[in-house]
């Protein structure tokens, strides 16, 4: 198993504002705007240094989305920030006709998704959004899985033409992704190469399967691990090729097991090669209060379920 | 001819290509298109300074915006008439692998539309958001758009209308379109829109009044709105219309909202809409 190591446990929406500033020196077409969350997206950066650029839009994501929209028309790059909930089922319908349906280059930036928002509960922890997002035609999805993922993803969107979203979190989680990986749309991330099984992750749990893999080798099972930043468009590619090899799967996500990644890799096996798969998701309900570790480990989503979860896999081919 | 009524012969016949565009796929809405038509053909051919020769960013052009996207069969005949688009694609409307969608829409590239509408109260959004663009990209050229007043019920209008005073969006100017009707019945019945210019004014717009139905009210109003622009304020214009303007048993009730005339009513409505044979941009399809 390949050795990976961290030196600081940071949020990826703190990559997501780095990212941003980033782009608002290299890139004068970005515009950013809030919806009364500037501090909790990571904001402040750009606001500070590109006020004019900058447009706080108060608790009203609908308008928030609608003027992204038309700010696209002359020749700007919106990117909305919420939370990841007010960002895709609070204005679905926004999002569906006047970005998605518009062909707009609307980047919707959405922090705080998943159980790992922690305390708040489940008015906030969305587990759906993946799914929503992934449905509309021409909306890419992206969910990075660190700091250094999430700034790369956030300067490369820019680049992309066309309407993406964008997930990310408030945890601090490690930061093990090297900071001048480039972030290339579409393309899974090879973390570990193995023969037994394959374990696909993405976001948040793509750490827990490293750490997984490294129990599995202990036990003697060689696991290849995928990291999945792009749900959508998937890398079809690389998930064919991976299972050809390795005969089994395990989808890891801290989403939704309606909807999210493992249904994407599932409808493509189906298809292609159908395999033995295991789902590491949410197993359709809703989260509750708790801190994120607690939750993560409540609703299986920890390494020691992702290593039953391989186990079986195996077991079934 | 004077200004007026040049205008007037191109609302006669765009309201004939309304009445006939519904006939033809037995489905459309020309109750709201038909009261709408003086307002949008002012704008189209003397008003807005637009290129048909269409570009999505509309660099030093003025734009318009229909949010309440079911009157699509004014707003194609206007593009139409006005040299977006072949003036016999109208002939496509609601049909099957048409440009012409029953709601206007960008994802057929039809030329004149820039945003998809149809779903309600999302227009106004969109609209300050091209006007916050020009002002970055330093354009002094408008934004138009145009709602319902049933539209009105919806949330997201007054988000926008909010921020638009919140920001001093004061290079846009929208029209209601005040017929006092919708599907289920008048405003009144449905859900009360109470007194439209407190709401606007409390919101910090400018707020115009017009009856839109004569078309040399509708000309001076809107030269007049756009001397309001560039003032601090976003501009509105609460135009009073009668649905179904222009043909007598259309007129009066929200019946003919969403229903196409038959062989008979399409005979009695062209009757009472003479075409303008002869003169520019008309000539039935």
């Amino acid at each position: 198993m390949k050795k990976y190591t961290f030196t600081e446990k940071k949020d990826t929406r703190s990559g997501f504002g780095a990212g941003l500033a980033e782009l608002g020196k290299t890139n004068p077409n970005v515009v950013a705007l809030c919806a009364d969350l500037i501090g909790s997206l990571k904001m402040d950066a750009f606001k500070k240094d590109y006020p004019e650029r900058f447009f706080q839009v108060g608790i009203a994501e609908a308008n928030m989305i609608g003027l992204a929209a038309g700010m696209t028309i002359g020749g700007k790059i919106p990117f909305t920030g919420t939370f990841a909930n007010f960002s895709t089922g609070r204005v679905y319908d926004q999002i569906r006709q006047s970005v998605a349906y518009s062909d707009k280059n609307v980047k919707i930036c959405a922090s705080h998704a998943g159980l790992t928002l922690g305390e708040d509960g489940a008015t906030h922890q969305i587990l759906e959004d993946i799914g929503l997002m992934k449905m509309l035609p021409g909306m890419t999805v992206i969910n990075p899985c660190d700091f250094n993922q999430t700034k790369a993803a956030t300067i490369a969107i820019a680049d992309h033409h066309g309407p993406v979203y964008l997930r990310f979190g408030r945890p601090t989680v490690p930061n093990f992704t090297p900071a001048d990986q480039k972030f290339e749309i579409g393309k899974a991330l090879m973390l570990n190469e193995g023969t037994d099984v394959t374990i696909f992750a993405t976001g948040h749990l793509v750490w827990p399967a490293i750490e997984a893999g490294e129990m599995l080798a202990e036990m003697g099972i060689n696991a290849e691990i995928i990291n999945i930043h792009t749900i959508k468009p998937l890398d079809d590619e690389a998930i064919l090729a991976s299972v050809a090899k390795t005969g089994c799967v395990v989808s890891c996500e801290e989403h939704n097991r309606l909807g999210g990644l493992g249904d994407s890799i599932a409808q493509l096996l189906v298809k292609n090669k159908p395999v033995p798969m295991e789902y590491i998701a949410v197993n359709d309900s809703f989260g509750e209060s708790g801190t994120p570790d607690q939750l993560m480990t409540k609703y299986g989503l920890d390494k020691n379920n992702i290593v039953e979860a391989a186990k079986k896999a195996i077991s079934r081919k | 001819m004077p200004t007026t009524e040049k205008l007037k012969k191109v609302a006669l016949q765009v309201r004939r290509d309304i009445v006939r565009m519904v006939h033809a796929v037995n489905s459309g809405h020309p109750g709201g298109s038909l009261g709408c038509t003086d307002y949008l053909v002012a704008l189209y051919f003397e008003v807005m300074n637009h290129n048909p020769e269409f570009n999505m960013d509309a660099i030093g052009e003025d734009v318009f915006f229909l949010s309440n996207g079911h009157i699509s069969p004014v707003f194609y005949s206007v593009l139409a008439r006005s040299g977006y688009f072949p003036v016999k694609e109208l002939s496509t409307f609601r049909k099957l692998n048409s440009r012409l969608q029953g709601h206007p829409t960008t994802h057929e590239g039809l030329p004149g539309i820039r945003m998809a509408s149809g779903s309600l109260g999302q227009g106004l959004s969109v609209a300050l958001g091209a006007a916050q663009t020009k002002k970055l990209n330093g354009d002094k050229s408008l934004v138009f758009c145009l709602h319902g007043d049933g539209e009105l019920q919806e949330g997201q209008i007054w988000e926008a209308a909010m921020y638009a005073a919140h920001n001093k969006v004061d290079n846009l100017i929208a029209t209601i379109d005040v017929n006092g009707q919708q599907i289920d019945g008048s405003t009144d019945q449905v859900l009360s829109l109470g007194s439209l210019r407190a709401k606007w004014e409390a919101f910090g717009w400018e707020v115009i009044d017009m009856d839109g139905n004569k078309m040399d009210e509708v000309l001076k109003t809107l030269n007049y709105a756009k001397t309001q622009t560039g003032k601090g304020k976003p501009v509105v214009i609460l135009m009073k219309t009668e649905m179904g303007f222009g043909v007598d048993f259309m007129m009066g009730s929200h019946k003919w909202h969403g229903v196409a005339p038959n062989d008979e009513q399409l005979a009695q409505a062209l009757a009472q809409l003479e075409e303008p044979i002869g003169y520019n941009y008309c000539g039935d399809y």
